[in-house]
This record gives structure tokens, C-alpha cells and sequence, in this order.
């Protein structure tokens, strides 16, 4: 025993055994988020079950079977089941069986008591709709302007629903195109007209300078109008266009529901698909969550406005903490002199990294966005007051935020990379007559950048990752606008972003509809950690590439 | 032609019995008297010390140096660790400027002009006292860039020029035959007699007056060392070489003068065959016999 003690064994072992927690723990986690989120994109099969009630009533539930879980039959009647006294466990089974304008409730509870057979009827559909989520039920006939072209005895029906189909997302499309583009172009032309009057206003112009320039406004806003008017007419008759076909469905309890075209986004039957077909359906699934945007209060459609939020917001908070924080690094270790108020200012900054984010959330909101945007609105947007441009949160307040927050991170980085490098290199190139500046930037800092990416990766990993200090300076549920599009300037830093963080938060804990939003929560959190993952390798590549050009330098 | 006649005196000196002998003692250094000797054995000198005192805040690492460093010749400086040989050697070029706390005091003196006066540029200064380190110190660039640094530092960018006295230079320390087809590979890749040979090839790139070697061979197997030492002999002919040395032996194969330094003091300074087979100071002598030290 005391030989082994001696030998080291218990040592290795407990280092051992403290590198397979830490595997087993991440590989849990990614695990876990992993299966729960990216099931849900997985096609499930479509059950009918006849249940006889208490009363002795049978009814029928079409739906996925979410999970089940056997439950003390005491809790059960708590929860207002009547079980037999002489059951000690029951099974229930988590239905969801969508239909929300029906029957209010898509996921419910059934207890297997009572529960006939599961049958998988092939003609069970599972419609997406833009709203009151999925519906589940079984075709009666495709409709066009309230005639029957086809019912699903004939041959063609499938097809012939598909075609409608697609042809309604053309013109949804078409509709969406035409609604952000050129409505939104008029939008902020007169936005401009309006604004430009204020300033009008503002300077007290008077006299034949201001009759031109309101003649000038009013012949805009009239041509502009004009605009709008044709293009309203434009939509109305795409609007009407996708309403022709109609989907006459049938729920499991018998009620017949007309579904429009134009409320539908995807028509599936799940039992009769083989596994490849899945497989497809998984792909198209899961595209659309990573670029569409979200429906019904983001516990439906994608996530694509949050992930480009978060990728703008990293990537600027990047551009400004780099210099930023290089620059601080090299002058507390190259010029300033080493002394107390160094070590003062070395200490402060490393302790600023120990900050809890909240409390730069609300410096954020306060100075950037309060003091700092409000000081710009009044010198540079006089016009638009009382509105605010930069003097609200928005993307270039958060990402100066997360900037701040991350600035130690890139200066310790920073600092320590320029201290490894040997004196002797320093003290070459001062040798053959560089001066100490020629030195810094020709030698020391371009050895230096492997050190410096390493800070930004840290910083990268911890900037995406952040979410509290951001619900305060500009990320908020579901934004209007992503903040980079075609018109002028095309980077629209005052505008509101959403984030993935946040989006996981508010999916979460913010959504009425907990079993609708669960798996996203999963899915979401998973994209997430990929994305940082992705950044991450981004930098360590370019880290590396660096790394080998300087290979040995240091040894 | 001057080259031929210094050959010619270098070897002359070397055969012992025609040269007068050249000791001097510290004191007789201080009375300038070892300025007349060197003169007499026609060297032109190209540095000049008097009276030189280095403190490292409040301890002196250098004592009342008195010391001359002819031109176009190998001066070595040997003595135990810790003697100031090095911290010497740092004030021709003023590398010392780097440590904080450091005060010296005494003149120190190249072509008549003072090293340490205020007004000296001290990058210029460095462009003519180049300096090769213990460790050998190549830059993390490829060889072609590390001999080009110090010319592009003086703004040469043009390409043919930098092209031949990359090639010049790298002849100049007998490592173009090794490199010249791998010139813009990292010089990380070489060997640690090689990076040295370029660190020198570096140094005479920017041609200085005078070539400061910090031990330069100490970090190198025998047969770098061997390659160095035939290099600093070709050397010689063109630039003023201070050499500071660990090895006795080294310093008796390279240099023509010999400095013995111990504990901050200059003990004694002659022709180097003198110095090893005749010193004047016992305690040169309990050196070089290995006795301490």
C-alpha cells in the first residue's frame, strides 16, 4: 500500500479521473442539448388513439407522442383524474396534437387508462401554419375559390395540394419581398421628408426659401404616395391571389376546418414516409430554423435574425476591443514606467475582468446609451427628437459594451505575450540601430499576435456567450430589421438586435407556450454553443498559422 | 594593399621573437602609458576609456577601467563570472542604456568622440558598433529579411541593392554555400552554429566600425565554435573586434589583446601571446593556470 502510494499511481489517477469528469461533463452537456434540440427537427409519426373517459365517453386524439412517464396514481388525481383505488402507478402520455384555434391546447396529458390502440392512419397530415402552430388532422378536399378540384380519393391529391402549396410561397414571397423592400424604402423616404421639415422648423427658415423647399417636400411626398398606393394595390391582388386554394381538413374529433393556402407553410405525412424522405424533411426543418425568422413569439420558425445579430454584435465588439486593448497592453509593458501606479493601473484592469456583466449592462445604459447617445441625438439628430437614434439601445451601444467588458481580457493577453518574448531578440534589433519603436513594430508585436489572438478568442467566447449586460443596451425580443441590409449606410449600428442568449431566455422563461418551446430552448442553446465554437476555431486557425511562422522564437 | 600589410603585421606579431612585448598593468594604464606602448607597436586605436565607473544603483560593477581597443584588431576580454567583462563590453554600443539605475561616470571615447555624451544618437551609434549576442538571436523572419533588417531600418528597400549585401554579407560570415537556396525560409530552421553565423552576417549587413561578440560560441558544439573563431580571424580584416570570452583557450586561438578582468577592475591588458605565456599580475596568472576563477 505504501509502495503504491509512493509510486505515484494515485496521483495519475486522480489527475486521470479529473480530465474524464471534466469529458464526461462536456460531452453530457453538448450531448444533452444536442439530442433534446435537434430531435424535435426529426418528423415524428402521427398517432390516432381512441380513449374511453371516466364517463365512459370515447374520444379521439391525433397527435406526436412527446413523452410519456408513469406517474403515483396519487398524483394523478390530484391533477383531477379519476384512477381506481387499486392502482398504484399509472403511465401517462404527453400528446401533442396542435389544433390551437380548436381547442385552445396543444399539448396535453392523457393517461394511459382507458387508451385504446395506437393506429397511424397514412392520411394523417401535420400542417405548419404562419398561425396557432401545427394542425393536425386528415384531408377531406382541396378547394379553389370554394370549388372542389380534388379529394384525396383521386390520384393526383397529394400533388395537386403541393402545387397550390408552392405556389402560395411563391407569392408569400413575392408579398414579404414587397413589404420589406419597397414599403420599407417609402417608409424611411418619408421619414426623411418628415424630418426634413422639422429641421426646417428648427432653423426658422421663412420666406421663398421656405416655400421651395416645401414645395419640394410636398411634390416627394405626393410621388411617394403615389408609390405606396400602387404598390398597395399590387399587394392586395397577391394577397387575394393566395387565398384561392383552400385545405377542407378533418380533426380527430370530426370538425371540419378550412385551412388557407396562404396561412400554411408546409404539409407533411409523417406515417407514410420512409426514412430517407425523413431525412430530407429533417434537412429542410432544420434549415429553416437556422435561416427563417421567427413566428408566433419565437417559439415557431427560425432563429436566422438571432444568429446574425449575435455574429454582427461579436464581430464589432471585435473591431473595437482589438486596438483597444493591444494598444493599452503595449504601452503599460513597453513605455510606462514600472511602479505603483502601473501595478495600480495593472491590478484595476485585471480586476475589472471579476465585474459582474450586469453591472456593465447598466454603466452601458447609463453612460453609452444615456449620456453618450443621448449627447450625439442632440448634436447630430436635433431632427428627430423626441425620438431617439443612438440615444436608445441598440447594436453599437452593446457591442461597446461587451467591448468594455472583454477590454482586460485582450490586455492581460496581450501583456503576457509581450513579456515572453526573450530579451535577447529585443536586444538584436536594438543592436543593429532600430530604435525602441522600429523594434515594438517590427519585431516584438509581430511575435506578439499569437498572444494577442488568444485575448480576442477569450474575448470572442466570452462576449458571445454574455447576455445580461445586453437585455439593457439593444438586444431585445424580436427586432423588426437585421442591422445590416441595402440601403444606405448599410451597417445600421443604433438599430435593435436579437441575440441567441437572449433568445434562449426569452424562449424559455418568457413564452406562454412551455412544451412548444422547450426543444427550441435546446436547439437554440445548441446553435449557440456551435456558433462560439466556429468563432473560436476561426482564431485558433488563424493563431496557429501565426504560431508556426514564428515558430521557436520563444523556446 | 592595407589589408596585405596588416595580414603581414598580424603574422609577424604572432611569431613571438619579433615582436617587442606589450604589458600593461592597471597602473601603468592609468598613467597613460599603455597608450604609448600600443603606439609603439604602430596600432591605431579606435576606443578609448579612461577612467571608467559603472554602478548598478548603488553597487559598481566597473572600477577605474583604463583601456584602448586598436582598430582592425581582436580584443578579448577574459575573466570569472560575475567580473563585469560583459557589462564592459555593453557600454561601447550602450546596451546598458536598457537596465534602469545604471550611472557611470569616466570617459569613453571612439574616433575621439564620447559614447555616452547626451547628444549622441544612440541608434546611429549602434549602426557603427554592431553586436552579437551569447545566444544566438535570429529574428522570426526568414534569413534574407533577418540580414535585411538593419538596412531596411535605414530605409533600403530597393531590391538589387538589398539582394547584394544580403549575399555580401552571408558570404562574409561563410554561411552563403549553406543558405543560399533556402533564403526565404524561416532561419528558425537552422542550426544553432548557423543562426549565430547569421546573427553575425546581421551585424555586418549595416557595415559597422566595430563588432561586439558577447561569448558568442558559448551556446555552440565544437565544431560551430571552430567555425566561428576561423570567421572572427576573417573578420579582422575589415572591422575592430571585442570579444568576450569564458574560454581561455579561445581567447589565446582569436585575439591579438587580452584584457584580464576580475571583480569589477581591469587587471591587466597586453598582446595576447604575453599575456598567456608571461603575465605580469599574479593574479592573471592564477587565472590562466585555472587556479580560481
Amino acid at each position: 500500500m505504501k509502495a503504491w502510494l509512493k509510486s505515484g499511481s494515485p496521483w495519475i489517477w486522480l489527475n486521470g479521473g479529473a480530465v474524464a469528469m471534466c469529458m464526461i461533463m462536456v460531452v453530457g452537456l453538448i450531448g444533452l442539448i444536442a439530442v433534446r434540440g435537434f430531435g424535435h427537427f426529426w418528423p415524428a409519426n402521427i398517432a390516432q388513439i381512441e380513449i374511453t373517459n371516466e364517463q365512459g365517453e370515447q374520444i379521439v386524439v391525433m397527435g406526436e407522442i412527446v413523452r410519456s412517464q408513469t406517474i403515483p396514481s396519487a398524483v394523478a388525481r390530484d391533477a383531477g383524474n379519476e384512477v381506481p383505488e387499486d392502482i398504484d402507478m399509472v403511465t401517462r402520455y404527453l400528446v401533442k396534437q396542435g389544433n390551437r384555434d380548436q381547442t385552445g391546447r396543444d399539448f396535453v396529458w392523457y393517461l394511459e387508462l382507458g387508451m385504446g390502440e395506437f393506429t397511424y392512419p397514412l392520411d394523417a397530415y401535420q400542417i405548419e401554419r404562419r398561425e396557432w402552430g401545427n394542425f393536425y388532422g386528415q384531408p377531406v378536399a382541396l378547394l379553389r375559390e370554394g370549388e372542389i378540384v380534388s379529394t384525396p380519393q383521386q390520384s393526383g391529391f397529394w400533388r395537386d395540394m403541393q402545387a397550390a402549396l408552392d405556389r402560395s410561397l411563391k407569392l408569400h414571397q413575392e408579398i414579404q419581398r414587397l413589404e420589406r423592400r419597397q414599403i420599407g424604402r417609402i417608409n424611411s423616404g418619408l421619414e426623411q421628408l418628415r424630418l426634413d421639415t422639422r429641421r426646417l422648423d428648427l432653423r426658422d427658415v421663412s420666406g421663398p426659401e421656405r416655400e421651395a423647399e416645401d414645395a419640394r417636400i410636398a411634390a416627394a411626398r405626393a410621388e411617394l404616395d403615389a408609390q405606396y398606393e400602387e404598390l398597395r394595390v399590387e399587394l392586395d391582388a397577391l394577397k387575394a391571389a393566395q387565398r384561392r386554394d383552400t385545405l377542407q381538413m378533418v380533426t380527430a374529433e370530426g370538425a371540419q376546418v378550412d385551412l388557407s393556402m396562404a396561412q400554411i407553410v408546409r404539409v407533411t405525412a409523417p406515417n407514410g414516409m420512409s426514412v430517407p424522405a425523413k431525412m430530407g424533411q429533417y434537412m429542410e426543418r432544420l434549415w429553416e430554423f437556422m435561416s427563417d425568422n421567427p413566428r408566433e413569439a419565437n417559439t415557431e420558425g427560425g432563429i436566422f435574425p438571432a444568429i446574425f445579430g449575435t455574429v454582427t454584435m461579436v464581430f464589432i465588439m471585435s473591431i473595437i476591443v482589438t486596438p483597444f486593448g493591444i494598444l493599452a497592453a503595449i504601452y503599460l509593458r513597453e513605455y510606462a514606467k514600472q511602479g505603483l501606479m502601473t501595478r495600480v493601473i495593472r491590478i484595476s484592469v485585471y480586476n475589472l475582468a471579476g465585474v459582474p456583466s450586469i453591472v456593465y449592462g447598466v454603466f452601458g445604459l447609463g453612460f453609452f446609451v444615456y449620456f453618450l447617445g443621448g449627447s450625439l441625438d442632440r448634436l447630430f439628430y436635433e431632427a428627430a427628437l423626441p425620438t431617439p437614434t443612438f440615444g436608445t439601445p441598440g447594436l453599437f451601444w452593446a457591442s461597446l459594451t461587451l467591448a468594455l467588458l472583454t477590454l482586460p481580457i485582450v490586455i492581460v493577453s496581450t501583456e503576457e505575450g509581450l513579456a515572453r518574448i526573450p530579451s535577447t531578440i529585443r536586444q538584436g534589433s536594438l543592436a543593429l540601430g532600430a530604435t525602441k519603436a522600429e523594434t515594438l513594430w517590427k519585431v516584438i508585436v509581430p511575435l506578439a499576435t499569437p498572444a494577442m489572438m488568444t485575448g480576442l478568442i477569450l474575448a470572442i467566447a466570452r462576449a458571445a456567450g454574455e447576455v445580461a449586460p445586453l437585455m439593457l443596451v439593444g438586444v431585445v425580443k424580436l427586432a423588426p430589421t437585421l442591422p445590416v441590409d441595402g440601403t444606405f449606410p448599410f451597417v445600421h449600428l443604433e438599430r435593435k438586435i436579437m441575440h441567441l442568449g437572449f433568445h434562449i431566455y426569452d424562449v424559455g422563461f418568457q413564452s406562454s407556450n412551455a412544451e412548444a418551446a422547450r426543444p427550441l430552448v435546446y436547439a437554440t442553446a445548441l446553435v449557440l454553443v456551435m456558433l462560439i465554437v466556429v468563432l473560436n476555431l476561426t482564431a485558433i486557425s488563424i493563431r496557429n498559422r501565426l504560431r508556426e511562422r514564428y515558430r521557436n522564437a520563444s523556446d | 594593399m592595407t589589408t596585405e600589410n596588416e595580414t603581414k603585421e598580424y603574422s609577424t606579431m604572432n611569431s613571438q621573437e619579433k615582436t617587442a612585448p606589450i604589458r600593461v598593468s592597471a597602473s601603468q594604464a592609468r598613467s597613460g602609458e599603455a597608450r604609448e606602448a600600443l603606439l609603439m607597436a604602430n596600432e591605431s586605436i579606435k576606443i578609448v576609456v579612461n577612467d571608467l565607473n559603472l554602478y548598478y544603483g548603488n553597487d559598481q560593477a566597473l572600477k577605474n577601467i583604463n583601456l584602448q581597443i586598436p582598430e582592425k584588431r581582436v580584443t578579448a576580454f577574459i575573466g570569472p563570472s560575475g567580473c563585469g567583462k560583459s557589462t564592459l563590453l555593453r557600454c561601447f554600443n550602450r546596451m546598458n542604456d536598457l537596465v534602469d539605475n545604471v550611472t557611470i561616470t569616466g570617459d569613453m571615447l571612439m574616433d575621439g568622440q564620447e559614447i555616452n555624451a547626451p547628444g549622441v544618437n544612440v541608434a546611429e551609434l549602434r549602426r557603427q558598433v554592431g553586436m552579437v549576442f551569447q545566444k544566438p538571436n535570429p529574428f522570426p523572419k526568414s534569413i534574407y529579411e533577418n540580414v535585411a533588417y538593419g538596412l531596411r531600418l535605414q530605409g533600403v528597400n530597393d531590391r538589387s541593392t538589398l539582394d547584394k549585401v544580403v549575399e555580401k554579407s552571408l558570404k562574409g560570415a561563410a554561411l552563403w554555400d549553406e543558405v543560399k537556396d533556402r533564403l526565404h525560409e524561416s532561419a528558425m530552421g537552422m542550426s544553432g552554429g548557423q543562426q549565430q553565423r547569421l546573427v553575425i552576417a546581421r551585424a555586418i549587413a549595416i557595415e559597422p566600425e566595430v563588432i561586439l561578440l558577447d561569448e558568442p560560441a558559448s551556446a555552440l558544439d565544437p565544431i560551430s565554435t571552430l567555425k566561428i573563431e576561423e570567421l572572427i580571424n576573417e573578420l579582422k580584416n575589415d572591422y575592430t573586434i571585442v570579444i568576450v570570452t569564458h574560454n581561455m583557450q579561445q581567447a589565446a586561438r582569436v585575439s591579438d589583446y587580452t584584457a584580464f578582468m576580475y571583480m569589477g577592475e581591469l587587471i591587466e591588458f597586453g598582446a595576447t601571446d604575453q599575456l598567456f605565456t608571461n603575465p605580469a599580475k599574479k593574479q592573471t596568472e592564477d587565472y590562466i593556470t585555472g587556479r580560481y576563477g
